[in-house]
């Protein structure tokens, strides 16, 4: 129940996010619903990725308020307005049917089909030493998806690093 | 920022000094706690570096940028992301240890904390830099 209230404010702030006239409050629409995203994983009992939501999140605001702020977009108002809301509302149909006949056929929260989930949830407190589930298997058994997460994102780095600084830009001039 | 003061207020500088050394604290808490509890070398990082990002934030960057350098850096960086791919490869092997999550949770959280400071410092600053010219 509280799942769907955080959602539903979610889905909420979003849309709000799209519809401010102004970058600083769209900016912290969007970072209400990083907040909400914390607290639906803190309800899932995952502290492990709450903590880094909130703290990714804050990092996320302070970049876009910091390097967008004083810079004015322009809105585009005319245009082929009938031709975007029809495809808009066609394609939010498709999403809405797939996204039920999809949702339809998950197992419920807490009752794995896999035999290797239901291992997870007996034996992983006993087996890593970890004090909570998701970080158990965050950390040991699914730990080459940390692993090539963390590479990707130094690959990230280096690509914004080489890009973006003011060395090695000799020639401008 | 119009003023020729570098940095916020005399309200919001007393108010870092006070915090920021319980931020770091607590970044390193959660990178050396992080391979049992709820943390870990990623969130730790990042905690890490948003400390720093608090202190230019509030006494301004001219003090800290002097201090800079960015290729050493790179290097911290770079070193940091081989070491954590060695114990992970290590690890890999089978010989997997408390003392070895524990090398590898710093070693994750000096490359994101670094890295993710220097990509804040040449994202904020360079773009500013650009709008004034």
């Amino acid at each position: 129940m509280e799942l769907h209230l955080i959602l539903f404010f979610m889905i909420c702030v979003a849309i709000a996010a799209i519809q401010m006239q102004d970058l600083i409050s769209a900016v912290i629409s969007l970072s209400a619903v990083g907040l909400g995203l914390c607290l639906a994983f803190l309800l899932l009992k995952a502290p492990n990725l709450a903590i880094t939501q909130l703290v990714v999140e804050i990092l996320c605001v302070v970049i876009l308020i910091r390097a967008t702020i004083k810079k004015d977009l322009p809105l585009v108002r005319d245009g082929r307005w009938f031709f975007n809301t029809a495809a808009a509302f066609l394609f939010i149909g498709f999403f809405l049917f797939f996204a039920y006949s999809a949702l339809r056929e998950l197992p419920a929260f807490g009752a794995p089909l896999m035999r290797v989930s239901e291992w997870y949830l007996t034996e992983a407190s006993s087996r890593t030493g970890a004090t909570n589930i998701v970080t158990a298997i965050t950390l040991n058994f699914r730990s080459l998806d940390a692993l090539i997460e963390a590479s990707l994102l130094f690959a990230g780095i280096v690509g914004v690093l080489a890009i973006v600084r003011k060395k090695g830009k000799v020639n401008e001039e | 920022m119009k003023n020729k003061e570098s940095g916020m207020t005399l309200i919001v500088k007393m108010i870092t000094r006070l915090t920021v050394g319980l931020i770091l604290i607590y970044g390193i808490y959660i990178v050396l706690r992080g391979h049992t509890s709820p943390g870990g070398g990623f969130a730790g990082g990042v905690i890490v570096a948003l400390s720093f990002i608090h202190l230019i934030l509030a006494f301004g960057k001219e003090h800290i940028l002097a201090k800079i350098d960015e290729n050493k850096g790179i290097l911290a960086a770079s070193l940091a992301a081989v070491v954590f791919l060695t114990t992970a490869a290590y690890g890999f092997g089978g010989r997997h240890s408390p003392a070895l999550a524990i090398l590898y949770d710093i070693a994750l959280a000096v490359m994101v904390g670094v890295g993710l400071f220097l990509v804040f410092l040449v994202l904020v600053f360079s773009t500013e830099e650009r709008a004034k010219v």
